[in-house]
């Protein structure tokens, strides 16, 4: 065997690694990792990749590392697959979110769907058993038909990804505005239950040790698909890119998932790593920075779907399916074995070594070598240059209500807005009670709520929920951002549940630009502040950058999802109106120091086509952590019989939700308003819609803002304000609420 | 009382089903590659996408080594319950009338739904009355009934406006001739308790199906 690659084989050059993503200052760099030669075929490939922005998060690691990470609950944080939080009894859940952007913009159906397959491969890799699916979703207005169907497929790969694996998809948000015409966002996020001590970290260790490769074989799909695809601006010859879209196959997934599980739970392996982004290349390299030793890894061992693939297509394929596991060399035919009862391909195809040394071979040939901890260690992290920027990035949304409208009409454009209208032509393409732990579905409550059965008798609950508006994070990239977190963090209450940790996904434009770099800036600030305020410390995430097309950069849209724990599932609050003659009140905002909504960047101002404001209201976080603590403890004390939270279309659209949830209608006095408009559908984090007996909603009164809107029953929504009352059957509510529904037809 | 509860690759909900039969019996988890049934007295077919649905829904796990142990018990009389997928799976082995198409729309559906029981003289409709109503979820793609069925074996119909799939005459489950092997789309081991079935009128048929003699 010869000690090292053929260094008078052409090598491919500068130019060759800018076509690959990499800068003139980074190719001088890889040279100098590589000791002074110039990088051949295999290790500029790999270079270009691991160094991408997708790989080494060059543009946004430093920012990362002010963001709280640690907290009683935690159990595995950020660096690892996924993180996990401790939910007692020697169990964890694991949970992280994932973008799938721009190949689920070039091809909906298998981007979205591999963006599934993607998160969960993360779950499981930790040895968690996937128990969830949440998503979060960005398009342009649904009247553009590349918008019905970008939305139409992504929901459709969505369904057929977890559906067809068994892992309920049970909650998640879609939002349509303009700035997501070219460049949609499909965020998809996991949540796995373990045993703490049966989970496995990726770091590979013991010298000898051997890497088994297992799941799908090896092909051209993706090359360089999702790691090239993330760290660019997308085009006009996006169609071309086409071939580097992942294909997935959840038959194969769903194999995979009880192959690994059971290598683990018999103790055959050391690690565990999938394959994700960049393939063979991303995943040895990581397994070998972790552990801090070196690999061989054998090309010629690799299956592959095509015969001539060369060694670099080989390192570099993102073809689905695939696990990595280091074992231990007599625990082999044991791991083989297993492959073979779940019908899943495994081959050995490497070795632990000592020198921190990554070795491609093919054969006896040695087709490449790198040191690991340049690969995976030194890519260059870069200073932001933030600018806030003096003239307003986005162009005003188009009107489609105008000033003149009453009350009445208002209510009836918001309900069926495509931001507000239900979801549930979305929601019943997923099957959301798979696993039989579900115990909130979607839209019976602002979180969905998880029994944990596994825990044995008085197992706990827990509750998801995912959210991130673009819009006033635009507005205001600070406040915008905590009103996500405080947001997520409302639904979680609303059902008793507390937050154990966070997990985001910060999609942005391009962050060389000064005003993107800014936006960036001041949310992870947002991000941090608001999670430390609720001692929700975020334990994994992933980055989307260069999210812009030919009109301009995205809504900003930090994507926040929370996990919280709830002692009693029987407990667990939902959002509809459960019994006539209960009191409705308004929690949280009193109009005074605590505050009340504000129609800036909201709902309405959008219908009515205003321009964005330049930042938004300051919010008292504290104020608002004292009302979740609240509302919490109500929920978990059986006092009350609904909660909803006030989030897009102010009070009015959280009780009309409240009465098309359950039912039933309600009559509301509110009395005399400042601005009836500012009311009824103004925005702040911080405000709830409960109901219950009117003695629990006024004790609740003495340690929080509550005032008594009104009485459930009927079936018409009644209000008077100020001089104005108006009525809607709950017949007229549901319907315009159901304006969904034609564009799954 | 054992109840067996068949694993293929790509099955989702037999552990959902194993719960299920716990609430009612012993269940056994019995191996799509193994042909022994280990003794049990009665035989859940359970729902998913057994070999991911490839070639169509229920065509390879039909040709499973357990299947010809599956088929012998059926014809011995022994009560089988195919659910979802397992109904599919069922249909092509011939051991139930008909066969399940597209959903009408072509889209995977997730709803709760209501059915009407149509008959009792079932062992696993053998706690229900005639006429009715069990709130269960149902869920998938291909699940439109299609076939020539006397209405005798017509077990459960889509209550009016559930019939969400095209279901010819909203035929939402049926039996074999004998009365011992069933089928239906919608999910009874999802219905089985309150907490996270919305409903626990699931129960019913696995009650019915442990009530059967051990023979």
């Amino acid at each position: 065997m010869s000690p090292s690659p053929d260094t008078t084989a052409s090598v491919p050059g500068i130019e060759n690694a800018v076509a690959l993503g990499l800068t003139r200052g980074e190719y001088a760099m890889v040279v100098q990792e590589m000791g002074g030669r110039e990088p051949n075929e295999v290790e500029l490939a790999m270079f270009s990749l691991l160094w991408s922005e997708h790989c080494a998060y060059k543009h946004s690691k430093k920012l990362l590392r002010t963001l709280p990470t640690e907290g009683p609950a935690v159990v595995m944080g950020p660096g690892e697959n996924a993180g996990a939080v401790d939910v007692g009894d020697g169990w964890a859940v694991a949970f992280k979110v994932e973008s799938h952007n721009h190949p689920s913009a070039v091809e909906p159906f298998q981007g979205a769907a591999t963006g599934v397959g993607g998160i969960l491969r993360d779950i499981f890799a930790l040895g968690a058993r996937p128990i969830a699916i949440l998503d979060s979703l960005r398009f342009g207005e649904p009247d553009s038909e590349r918008s019905r169907y970008l939305l139409d497929r992504a929901v459709a790969g969505i369904g057929h990804y977890g559906n067809s694996i068994g892992v309920p998809t049970i909650g998640g948000e879609v939002v349509f505005e303009a700035p997501y015409e070219t460049n949609c966002l499909v965020n998809a996020m996991a949540i796995g239950l373990a045993r703490t001590e049966d989970m496995v970290r990726s770091a590979a260790a013991g010298v000898g040790n051997v890497l088994v490769l297992f799941g799908a074989s090896t092909g051209r799909d993706g090359i360089g698909g999702a790691s090239v695809l993330a760290s660019a601006e997308l085009d006009a010859e996006d169609e071309t890119k086409r071939p580097s879209v992942q294909v997935g196959d959840p038959f194969e997934e769903s194999k995979l998932v009880e192959c690994s599980l059971e290598l683990l739970q018999s103790g055959l392996l050391v690690a565990l790593q999938d394959l994700g982004a960049a393939g063979l290349t991303s995943a040895a390299s990581e397994m070998a920075a972790k552990g801090e030793v070196g690999l061989d890894l054998d090309v010629a061992k690799v299956p592959l779907r095509e015969a001539d693939m060369a060694p670099f297509e080989i390192m570099v394929s993102e073809s689905q399916e695939r696990m990595l596991c280091v074992c231990e060399p007599d625990k082999v035919a044991g791991v083989l074995a297993l492959c073979e009862k779940w019908e899943v391909n495994g081959t050995a195809i490497g070795t632990v070594t000592e020198g921190k040394r990554f070795r491609i071979l093919r054969g006896d040939e040695v087709v490449g070598d790198m040191p690991v901890s340049g690969l995976v260690d030194d890519a260059p992290l870069y200073d932001l240059a933030p600018e806030k920027p003096s003239a307003p990035l986005y162009p005003a949304p188009a009107a489609v209500l105008g000033f003149e409208a009453d009350v009445r009409e208002a209510l009836i454009a918001l309900l069926s807005s495509p931001n507000l209208a239900s979801r549930r032509p979305l929601f019943e393409q997923y099957d959301s009670i798979v696993q039989s732990r579900t115990v909130r579905r979607p839209e019976e409550a602002d979180a969905a709520v998880l029994y944990l059965y596994d825990m044995g008798e008085g197992a706990p609950s827990i509750a998801a929920s995912i959210d991130g508006n673009g819009r006033r994070v635009a507005a205001d990239p600070y406040w915008g951002t905590v009103g996500n977190a405080l947001e997520c963090a409302a639904n979680l209450a609303c059902v008793g549940a507390q937050p154990l940790g966070t997990t985001n996904n910060l999609n942005f434009g391009n962050p060389e630009k000064p005003h993107i770099a800014w936006q960036l800036t001041e949310a992870v600030r947002g991000l941090g502040d608001a999670c430390r305020a609720l001692e929700a410390p975020i334990v994994g995430g992933n980055v989307s950058l260069y999210n812009e097309g030919a009109d301009g950069p995205i809504y900003p849209t930090p994507v926040v999802g929370m996990v919280g724990l709830l002692p009693d599932a029987t407990r667990a609050g939902g959002l509809g109106f459960t019994r006539d003659g209960d009191a409705i009140a308004l929690v949280g905002w009193d109009g005074g120091e605590a505050g009340e909504g504000s129609l800036a960047a909201s709902e309405l101002s959008k219908l009515r086509g205003e321009a964005l404001p330049d930042g938004l209201p300051e919010i008292d976080v504290a104020q608002v952590v004292g009302v979740l603590d609240a509302v919490r403890a109500a929920v978990r004390a059986g006092e009350l019989s609904s909660a909803h939270d006030i989030a897009e279309g102010g009070v009015l659209v959280a009780v009309a939700e409240s009465c098309l949830a359950g039912g039933r209608g309600a009559a509301l006095d509110l009395g005399d308003a400042e601005d009836v408009w500012t009311s009824l559908f103004g925005e702040r984090s911080g405000g709830f819609v409960v109901s219950g007996p009117r003695e629990v909603l006024e004790r609740l009164g003495t340690s929080v803002p509550v005032s008594i809107l009104g009485t459930v029953g009927g079936d018409r929504l009644d209000i008077a304000i100020s001089s104005l009352s108006e009525s809607w059957p709950l017949a007229e509510l549901q319907d315009a609420n159901g304006a969904l529904a034609p564009l799954f037809p | 009382m054992k109840l067996g509860v068949i694993t293929w690759p790509g099955t989702c909900d037999d552990v959902d089903a194993r719960l299920a039969v716990a609430k009612v019996a012993e269940p056994v988890a019995l191996w799509h590659g193994d042909s022994d049934l280990h003794g049990v007295d009665g035989i859940v077919v359970p729902g998913g996408f057994s070999y991911g649905d490839y070639l169509r829904a229920g065509a390879i796990a039909r040709f499973s080594p357990v299947m010809e142990s599956v088929i012998a018990f059926a014809r011995a009389g022994g009560p089988v319950l195919g659910i979802c997928n397992g109904f599919q799976i069922l249909c092509e082995a011939g051991l139930l009338p008909g066969a399940l198409l597209p959903n009408a729309k072509l889209r995977f559906v997730c709803r709760q739904v209501d059915l009407e029981v149509q008959t009792t003289a079932t062992p696993f409709t053998s706690t229900c009355e005639v006429g009715q109503r069990l709130s269960i979820p149902a869920k998938h793609t291909t699940g439109c009934f299609f076939g020539d069925v006397p209405s005798e074996q017509v077990v459960l119909r889509y209550a009016p406006g559930h019939n969400f799939n095209g279901s010819q005459d909203d035929i939402a489950g049926v039996v074999n001739e004998q009365g011992n092997v069933m089928g239906l789309m919608p999910h009874p081991e999802h219905a089985v308790d309150v907490l996270t079935g919305g409903s626990a009128d699931g129960l019913k048929l696995f009650e019915g199906m442990a009530r059967v003699p051990v023979a």
